[in-house]
């Protein structure tokens, strides 16, 4: 569906089903240089099953216009905004799930407004989220190759199954492919460099975690490059209720590599 | 992080897509010959037919084994995903029946392989899905050709049957200039000498019975989707393409470009295609092409030595009017194969026989080695004599129209010794002169 938010076109996926605002909702955010579709699959079984789903392609990514925004935080009062423009009532609480990227805006959305988040799921997660100096300048001098390095460490391996969004789908291709379109979108800027220096430079993590009052998740993959579960240990203890952490056998590419095993994660999260 | 450690093309083709199966701890790929697949509730029922899960339902829309065949494609060929077809033929009907219905227009290359053409120029016309065809070297024909309701252009990376290459990169400017996607048949270049995604095709298929299979034991296709085509940008600018970007009462009203950004023809073309066209792959076959795929790299090296060492001895024949082999300097696509084919030009080529068709007759009977039958892309070295066989019907004036003279030989080198093949080349020429 197409919405306005804050004077410019955002897009968000539904799960297949237009969106009833007095189910639960359930917002899912992609990370760098992705969009709705890596969600998709999981949208679609939420939004069948009770849901009010949205997935928002971010300002500036995929089918949203706009700049990109400055902030994780900015980033995290958009979601909000967000809600508010697709009819939610001002104190609609709804759950809130991320990935890399998107997990530190749903962290932050999270502790922007605490009254209003049912539920926390951070997934393929980190923080600090730092990018080395050496990633961020073949980002700025040669995006292509800092792409296809940051393609090659986001998968566990060559075989996941059974494929996403389904079998035959050669899984280093599709996000290839995506990372590509949605750079090649915005024209002017490269937004890869963007993205990854928004990770980089957020540092309110440990605070914003505190702040949070909802039941967390943390959905970490085994062979996350990006991203390793040890990155967290800060993060958890900064919870004031200690976040469950699940452990999935996957690199950082969770909803691609593990569809059906972040699935029952999500399930149990929201209690789906 | 660790290195950066993308697998190279080799490791592709024994590993993409398959990993020791978890239920046995097999290392090889299982076959599943299983038609379906047991639902673990009514649940997880409703949810695989709705897309909300991914995996398996019934073997026509995929099948464990075969999707195995179909990532290993797509890897090697630098795509997003992959579908196995019956056919070559099938993969073709498939890329075209995803994209185009009556009233559509086909822009084609005219060095098409017969069957391609028959399909084009023939069996579509009849669903009004008319072709203008445009030689493959002439760019200005391309765009000349290209109409408000062509929905894409298409030709072989190897024409048939005097190899011209095509130019991927200067065609898919073009098409993409239109805002079209290029299908590219690369069936006698492999992905291992050449991946059209890369030049800037679209969509790439093959007859994976020829070397993808390379034992002449199957039939099968395989249809690849780059993923960079812009299907919404497309549809934005002109219209086209609402198969992919408005909802389709056929499947829930789903909008395939919003399920999968990159990804949306293939879901369309199993969804509706394998769906309702039915041209699937048998598990078995795929399992049997893997077994090819994993030998690729090595076979095609050995193919491309042997026919170029074959072409340099018969374009070195008083008896041989012409050799069409890019590998040759005397090829007019000798240039741009250089740029476009550097790994080789394949190992299938024609050459002219002077004299009568039979001539070209007793050449073929007089050779021992080389098998006379209707196929390319076997490990055995192949031959035949079109002026006497698959264009038989047509007199001196037609054949010459096709680009065929009656002493045109087709040959598909396969993996013997090259001393071997000319030797038996040899003899048959002298035969032939008596």
């Amino acid at each position: 569906m197409k919405l306005t938010v804050n004077g410019h076109e955002a897009y968000a996926y539904t799960g297949g089903r237009p969106l009833d605002t007095t189910l639960p909702c359930l917002v899912l955010l992609h990370g760098a240089l992705n969009d709705h579709s890596v969600w998709t699959l999981l949208a679609r079984w939420f939004a069948h099953h009770g849901h009010a789903v949205l997935a928002p392609d971010l300002p500036g990514h995929g089918r949203s216009a706009g700049r990109p925004l400055e902030s994780v935080e900015a980033l995290g009062a958009w979601v909000w905004q967000l809600l508010d423009a697709a009819g939610f009532a001002p104190d609609a609480q709804a759950a809130l799930v991320g990935h890399s990227m998107g997990s530190l805006i749903a962290l932050e959305a999270a502790a922007q407004a605490p009254q209003r988040a049912r539920a926390l799921g951070l997934v393929a997660t980190a923080f600090p989220m730092k990018v080395s100096e050496q990633l961020l300048g073949t980002a700025r001098e040669q995006p292509g190759r800092a792409i296809a390095m940051v393609n090659s460490f986001s998968f566990g391996g060559i075989a996941a199954k059974p494929s996403y969004p389904g079998p035959g789908a050669w899984l280093q291709g599709g996000e290839l492919a995506l990372k590509h379109r949605i750079q090649s979108r915005q024209g002017g800027l490269n937004l890869f460099e963007h993205d990854f220096r928004l990770c980089d430079s957020y540092a309110r993590g440990l605070e914003a975690a505190a702040q949070v009052r909802c039941p967390t998740q943390l959905i970490l993959g085994e062979r996350d490059q990006m991203t390793a579960p040890k990155q967290t240990t800060a993060l958890q203890a900064a919870f004031s209720a200690v976040p469950r952490v699940q452990r999935l056998n996957a690199g950082h590419s969770l909803m691609a590599e593990a569809p059906d095993a972040m699935l029952r994660a999500l399930r149990e999260l929201l209690g789906a | 992080m660790a290195g950066y450690t993308d697998p190279g093309f080799d490791t592709l083709a024994l590993h993409a897509g398959a990993a020791p199966d978890p239920a046995t701890g097999a290392r090889a790929t299982p076959l599943h010959l299983s038609t379906s697949f047991v639902f673990e509730s009514a649940e997880h029922a409703a949810s695989l037919f709705n897309m909300e899960r991914a995996g398996h339902v019934y073997s026509r829309i995929s099948n464990p084994t075969t999707a195995v065949f179909e990532e290993r494609m797509a890897a090697l060929e630098g795509g997003v995903g992959a579908i196995a077809t019956a056919s070559g033929q099938a993969a073709l009907h498939l890329a075209i029946a995803t994209l185009a219905g009556a009233g559509s227009h086909i822009v084609a290359s005219a060095a098409l392989y017969g069957g391609s053409h028959n399909l084009l120029h023939y069996t579509l016309a009849r669903f009004g899905i008319t072709t203008t065809f445009v030689r493959p070297g002439d760019l200005d024909a391309w765009r000349a050709a290209i109409q408000p309701n062509t929905k894409l252009l298409f030709g072989e990376s190897l024409g048939n049957p005097g190899l011209d290459v095509l130019d991927i990169p200067a065609v898919s400017a073009i098409a993409h200039e239109a805002g079209l996607p290029l299908l590219v048949d690369a069936t006698l270049t492999t992905p291992y000498l050449q991946r059209p995604v890369e030049l800037g095709a679209d969509l790439v298929y093959h007859s994976a019975t020829k070397f993808l299979s390379g034992h002449g034991t199957v039939v099968g296709g395989v249809l690849v989707d780059g993923g960079r085509f812009d299907w919404q940008a497309a549809h934005e600018r002109h219209g086209r393409f609402p198969e992919l970007c408005e909802p389709y009462p056929g499947f829930h009203g789903m909008v395939f470009a919003e399920e999968s950004t990159v990804g949306a023809f293939l879901l369309r073309a199993r969804r509706e295609g394998l769906r309702d066209f039915g041209a699937c792959l048998s598990p078995h076959s795929a399992w049997l092409i893997l077994q090819g795929i994993e030998t690729l790299p090595l076979r095609m090296q050995r193919h491309v030595a042997n026919a170029q060492k074959v072409a340099e001895f018969l374009a070195g024949q008083t008896q041989v009017s012409r050799v069409g082999y890019p590998g040759l300097e005397s090829h007019p696509d000798h240039a741009l194969a250089q740029r476009l084919l550097p790994r080789g030009c394949g190992s299938v080529f024609s050459f002219d026989l002077q004299g009568s068709r039979e001539q070209g007759r007793r050449f073929i009977e007089a050779l021992q080695l080389f098998s006379h039958l209707a196929n390319v892309g076997d490990c055995r070295s192949l031959v035949i004599h079109p002026a006497s066989t698959t264009h038989f019907r047509m007199d001196d004036a037609a054949l010459a129209q096709a680009g065929i003279a009656p002493g045109t030989i087709r040959l598909s080198i396969g993996l013997e010794d090259a001393d071997d093949l000319i030797a038996d080349l040899k003899r048959a020429l002298k035969i032939a002169a008596k």
